[in-house]
């Protein structure tokens, strides 16, 4: 499978990441390199194998529901770009 | 006094024990080491008021007797690691000038055992690269060069930082991470010990996520026993990480010098590349017969999967790096491009945020996961990630006890020298390695010998999940025979 230029522009939106249009057929070679690569998968027989969800088999942890940790809206908003009384602020959403 | 930064972890501790020199004058040594090598770019941030703060406490407490493992050892920490109130940045612009407000779980063990942060350490941009080109703070150099060449050589990547300060003693040890062999190819590049423990074995809590099902934890020092010394520090069960797995923290330095007659040590066909250059294949032959020497069986094992490992490690990696990353959005932290509108905003921020590594890696796990390709990719990926385990799992039912291996197809290359029209050409230097991420299996990397141009080369051993104590009896028995090396310097 390759991607084209449309694709390549729609993944782009989807990573929410801008690309402008100098950079598109660059990264389109780019891309169909790794895929060219990865098709080697499809030579694999893979009938019947459980795909992998757990790298070690373990049941997954629950922790207790419970509060431990808090009151500290200092620390969490001390690295954002633009706070207000410990709210993030973003470009206006809604008109 | 002999200089001071040349010992090794476990003469430091014994130094300090009998009061030869003080944590405060290791400490010293390795701070005006790090100011004279800033050549090499291995440090992106110094902290020397902070070092000589923990060394004063180090002092102190190795005066009362209380003194803990690490009391008083100088070392790196690599820029993923989030560490309090100092700057931590994965080398990535998006994350800008980020402060975290508290400390990753394995470096919080560390200085819970008296270890001294020298600084941060440089990598590759969110650890994604084997050169360390890709760091926003520029690419680190090798403290070893090609004999008569001047040419800087990279220290490999995605820990170049780590692997470069270890070996040129900026530091006694450093932290690393491995995703696909971040860890144990930079070890390779710069003849430093590096190894990558179990998945699970080490904390990933305030580690900078990359590939959450194969990030993994691990120290990079220049000898096996300095390595095992650091691994019982920073591995252990931690509740903040649900992958961590609770089982107890064997004695690492126990294993050194414990015997390996008898054990049974696999050496895979499939890793016999076509190829392959002479003095790879030599280096591994010189391996199996020291292990054999050693007593060890060796025996020929077959991993028929092995050539599906990387292809599938670019579809599962990209993909959960894809989802990670979505957090850097210019809301919460780090940096901000502003736009039209929110959505402007994001698009603007993480195209100025993100290198072209980065770029590239978001978006083709953004591809493998869209609708329409989840099944073709990804469920493919994850079930051929399922046969290589098991490969791994028939060798070792077999009674084998480790793997054998080269860690890297070559040895060091040139800033700038690869990967620059085809981005798989720098994704082979992985193609030993990754194997282990995708099975979650701990590995070694181990200085075993040099190639013709006198760069080092590394071998490998994959062990049995959790059982990390072999691979460093075996990497015991490999340092020993091959010796060790030290790059001159130049600097």
């Amino acid at each position: 499978m390759s991607v084209d230029a449309t694709t390549v522009r729609r993944i782009a939106h989807l990573a929410r990441i801008a690309v402008s249009e100098a950079e598109v057929p660059h990264l389109q070679g780019e891309l169909n390199a790794m895929l060219a690569f990865v098709e080697q998968l499809s030579e694999v027989n893979v009938q019947g194998v459980e795909p992998m969800t757990s790298v070690t088999p373990m049941e997954m942890k629950k922790r207790a529901d419970v509060v431990t940790d808090g009151k500290i809206s200092d620390e969490i908003v001390a690295n954002a770009p633009a706070t207000e009384n410990h709210f993030f602020l973003v470009p206006k959403v809604v008109e | 006094m002999t200089d001071l930064t040349s010992l090794t972890i476990a003469e430091a501790r014994a130094g300090l024990a009998n009061k030869s020199f003080t944590a405060r004058e290791l400490t010293d040594a390795h701070l005006a080491a790090i100011e004279a090598a800033r050549v090499l770019n291995a440090y992106v941030l110094e902290t020397p008021d902070r070092a000589r703060e923990m060394a004063k406490s180090a002092d102190e407490k190795i005066g009362k007797g209380e003194g803990g493992p690490l009391a008083g050892i100088p070392l790196g920490i690599k820029d993923l690691f989030a560490t309090r109130d100092i700057r931590t940045t994965a080398c990535s612009k998006i994350l800008g000038n980020f402060v975290p407000p508290y400390e990753s779980t394995v470096t919080s063990q560390l200085w819970r055992d008296g270890a001294i942060l020298l600084g941060k350490l440089n990598n590759d941009e969110f650890a994604m690269g084997s050169s360390n080109e890709t760091s926003c703070f520029g690419p680190v150099v090798n403290p070893w060069r090609r004999e008569g060449s001047n040419t800087h050589l990279v220290p490999g990547g995605s820990s170049g930082g780590s692997a470069s300060a270890v070996a040129a003693l900026l530091c006694m040890g450093a932290t690393a991470t491995d995703t696909g062999g971040s860890i144990r190819q930079p070890a390779a590049f710069t003849a430093t010990v590096g190894v990558k423990p179990t998945y699970g074995r080490c904390s990933r809590w305030g580690i900078v996520a990359f590939a959450s099902s194969l990030d993994q934890a691990g120290p990079i020092a220049r000898t096996v026993r300095d390595a095992a010394i650091l691994m019982r520090s920073m591995a252990g069960h931690d509740p903040k990480d649900t992958t961590s797995v609770d089982i107890g923290v064997p004695d690492y330095e126990a294993a050194i010098g414990r015997s390996v007659k008898g054990m049974k040590i696999g050496i895979p066909k499939e890793y016999r590349l076509d190829g392959m250059p002479a003095e790879i294949e030599r280096l591994w032959s010189d391996g199996a017969a020291w292990l054999k020497a050693a007593g060890a069986e060796l025996v020929e094992v077959s991993l028929p999967h092995t050539k599906y490992a990387l292809p599938a490690y670019y579809i599962v990696a990209p993909a959960e790096a894809s989802s990670n990353l979505a957090r850097y959005d210019g809301v919460r932290y780090g940096l901000r491009v502003p736009g039209r509108s929110i959505g402007e905003m994001y698009e603007n921020t993480r195209a100025e945020g993100f290198g072209d590594e980065v770029r590239r890696r978001v978006m083709i796990g953004t591809y493998v996961l869209s609708a329409g390709y989840y099944d073709a990719y990804y469920l493919r990926a994850q079930k051929v990630r399922t046969l290589i385990k098991k490969d791994f799992e028939d060798c070792f039912a077999k009674g084998v006890n480790a793997i054998l291996t080269p860690a890297t197809p070559s040895a060091a290359f040139g800033v700038g020298e690869k990967g620059g029209t085809d981005p798989v050409e720098m994704y082979l230097n992985d193609i030993f390695t990754v194997t282990v991420n995708m099975a979650g299996l701990p590995g070694i990397a181990v200085p075993a010998g040099k190639d013709a141009q006198g760069l080092p080369l590394g071998l490998q051993l994959i062990g049995r999940a959790f059982d990390e104590e072999t691979l460093f009896s075996l990497g015991e028995v490999i340092e020993q025979a091959a010796g060790r090396f030290t790059p001159p310097r130049w600097w």
